[in-house]
């Protein structure tokens, strides 16, 4: 009965609140219809909020599974952890003031400033300057998602390693002081590098370049893993990383041919390079690891799928099929020889290779952007070397130059300011002992606990506990 | 010939099996364990629940030596895993009848 009554109130609710809806809906079709201001595509915008789910799916299970996988069993919640809270700090981030400050008003060619904060001024009237045709919140909430993975991504650099308070810190602070501006640079009108000219269609320099780069500081400044050259480190669960590589791919889609901010054929020209690409750097990954280790592995596949798509990225809008096979070949080879005896030359431990993959995938992809770029696919574009413009390859070179100091000098900075504050690296014990136990008190895989159990008080208890509170675990 | 069966830290085992390694014994059987001795257990809490886990994950070395050898290993063992702290392991020895290879039927020490 209680139930009927709440439905009924509810029904009552709705009713009241939709009919002024309808009608400020109507009042709002006429102005536009008058101005003939920027009209919304119900098309583009249901696709652009469908790539924003999409571009979700790739962290959220995409990345904390591909990740997950590729950590040994005590570590792997605490690697799924720092996907998760990506996800959960930086979407509140960006509402607060992130979104203002990459995509605001601009300062100085710089940042954007404060006017967006809050979401403030940012409703559903299109803003002509990024997406004439979905509602600005449908922009905004795409562009949350990349800002969402790209500190994600760089996790997989210091994963079985960093503390969780200190990742936190982190988290924040490189988000606004590196993320923001530089996507402020390149997407942001008024943004230095898009005055410029540079080339950038779904974030190369953006997400996988700064990320990469960033990645390859912090596993520097936090040193290795205890035990990394004598212990065998290597992946719990590959089910888990293909799992995960497949949901990036998936996802992708809505990365890249999301960019396109609507429903046309430069999403469909997106979407297609983007395929044909991750393929080709899957198939050259898993050649070359043949040739040069004597197996084809499966995840040299799920690592190359990746390369490809994080090489694509940048050209993604702008080169045609062809190029973008060879874009996707270059990325495998490139990449596999990064992480396999480039990081074992200057022995830096990339815990899961976000340098190898996103670092090195991302300078490619920028690079090759300014190689393979034509106007046929994108008119706003630009011509790139090998059809007749060989400064947009110096162009893109400034935005890869530029991206990578930004990344390796800010990172650097961040990291010894947090680690003043709050020790960024777990000590031997509580890595030697898992990152699950020692920062979540969890264990992923409790096997050996639900026996355990069995033995009730068998051992002393455990601190602040009494030993009469061991209880089965359903 | 003697069994020398020693529980360790898991994070010992490299260095156990190198020093042992030094002492030309290449067989030994390692098993992942679970037990309690004096070292205390952990909590672990789910959705707000407290366990207190008594039983840690521990390693189990068993290996068959000669009996010359067996003092000797035992130190290369403790000078590898002790850790001076609450937790580092045991060891226990045996004495073993014989040994017989499977394959050439070899026995006594010429089998390990």
């Amino acid at each position: 009965m209680k139930n009927r009554l709440l439905q009924n109130i509810f029904m009552a609710v709705a009713c009241l609140l939709t009919i002024p809806a309808l009608a400020r809906a109507e009042d709002a079709a006429e102005t536009i219809a008058e101005a003939a201001a920027p009209a919304i595509d119900t098309g583009d915008t249901s696709f652009v909020l469908i790539s924003a789910a999409l571009v979700m799916l790739m962290t959220l299970p995409g990345l904390a599974l591909f990740y997950g996988g590729l950590s040994r069993k005590k570590n792997v919640l605490s690697t799924i952890m720092y996907s998760f809270f990506a996800m959960i700090v930086i979407s509140i981030q960006w509402s607060l003031y992130g979104y203002s400050l990459s995509f605001g008003p601009d300062v100085n060619h710089i940042i954007g400033s404060l006017d967006w904060v809050g979401l403030k001024n940012v409703g559903f009237e299109p803003n002509p300057d990024y997406s004439a045709t979905v509602p600005h919140q449908a922009f905004m909430v795409f562009q949350m998602m990349f800002a969402v993975i790209t500190p994600a991504l760089i996790s997989g650099a210091f994963a079985e390693r960093m503390r969780f308070p200190a990742y936190l810190a982190f988290l924040i602070l490189w988000a606004t002081f590196i993320y923001d501006p530089v996507a402020h640079w390149v997407w942001g009108v008024g943004g230095w590098l898009r005055n410029l000219g540079a080339l950038d269609f779904a974030g190369g320099t953006v997400v996988h370049i700064i990320s990469g780069v960033s990645g390859l500081v912090a596993c520097i400044v936090l040193g290795r893993r205890k035990g990394y050259g004598s212990l065998p480190m290597i992946p719990h669960n590959l089910p888990f990383t293909v799992v995960g590589a497949a949901l990036l791919w998936f996802g992708w889609f809505g990365f890249n041919a999301g960019s396109a901010l609507g429903a046309n054929s430069l999403a469909a020209s997106a979407f297609v390079v983007t395929h044909l690409a991750t393929a080709a750097a899957a198939l050259s990954w898993v050649v070359t690891e043949w040739a040069h280790h004597g197996k084809p592995t499966t995840l040299g596949a799920a690592s190359g799928a990746v390369a490809g798509l994080v090489a694509i990225t940048p050209a993604s809008g702008f080169v045609e099929p062809m190029p973008a096979v060879l874009i996707g070949l270059v990325a495998g080879v490139v990449c596999y020889l990064a992480v396999s005896v480039v990081k074992a030359r200057f022995r830096y431990d990339d815990s899961l290779d976000a340098f190898g993959v996103h670092g090195i995938g991302g300078t490619w992809g920028a690079l090759a952007t300014g190689l393979f770029a034509t106007k046929t696919v994108n008119p706003l574009g630009n011509d790139g070397l090998f059809y007749g413009n060989p400064g947009q390859l110096a162009i893109q070179l400034i935005a890869v130059v530029s991206s990578w100091a930004v990344a390796l000098v800010g990172t650097f900075v961040i990291l010894k300011v947090i680690n003043v504050f709050c020790k960024l690296r777990a000590s031997d014990e509580e890595q030697e002992a898992g990152m699950d136990i020692t920062q979540h008190g969890e264990d992923a895989y409790t096997d050996f606990v639900l026996s355990a159990s069995l033995f009730g008080g068998g051992g002393t208890p455990a601190s602040k506990t009494s030993a009469s509170q061991v209880k089965p675990v359903m | 010939m003697t069994k020398i069966e020693c529980v360790l830290r898991p994070g010992k085992l490299e260095d156990v099996k190198e020093a042992i390694n030094n002492y030309g014994i290449h067989g030994m059987t390692v098993t992942q364990v679970i037990g309690c001795g004096l070292q205390k257990g952990r909590t672990e809490v789910y959705r707000g629940t407290e366990y207190s886990i008594n039983l840690l994950p521990k390693i189990k070395i068993e290996m068959v030596v000669p009996d010359k050898d067996v003092d000797e290993i035992i130190k290369a063992i403790i000078d590898s895993a002790r850790t001076g702290e609450i937790g580092d392991g045991k060891i226990f020895t045996y004495k073993v009848d014989n040994a017989i290879r499977i394959r050439t039927g070899e026995k006594g020490e010429e089998a390990i």
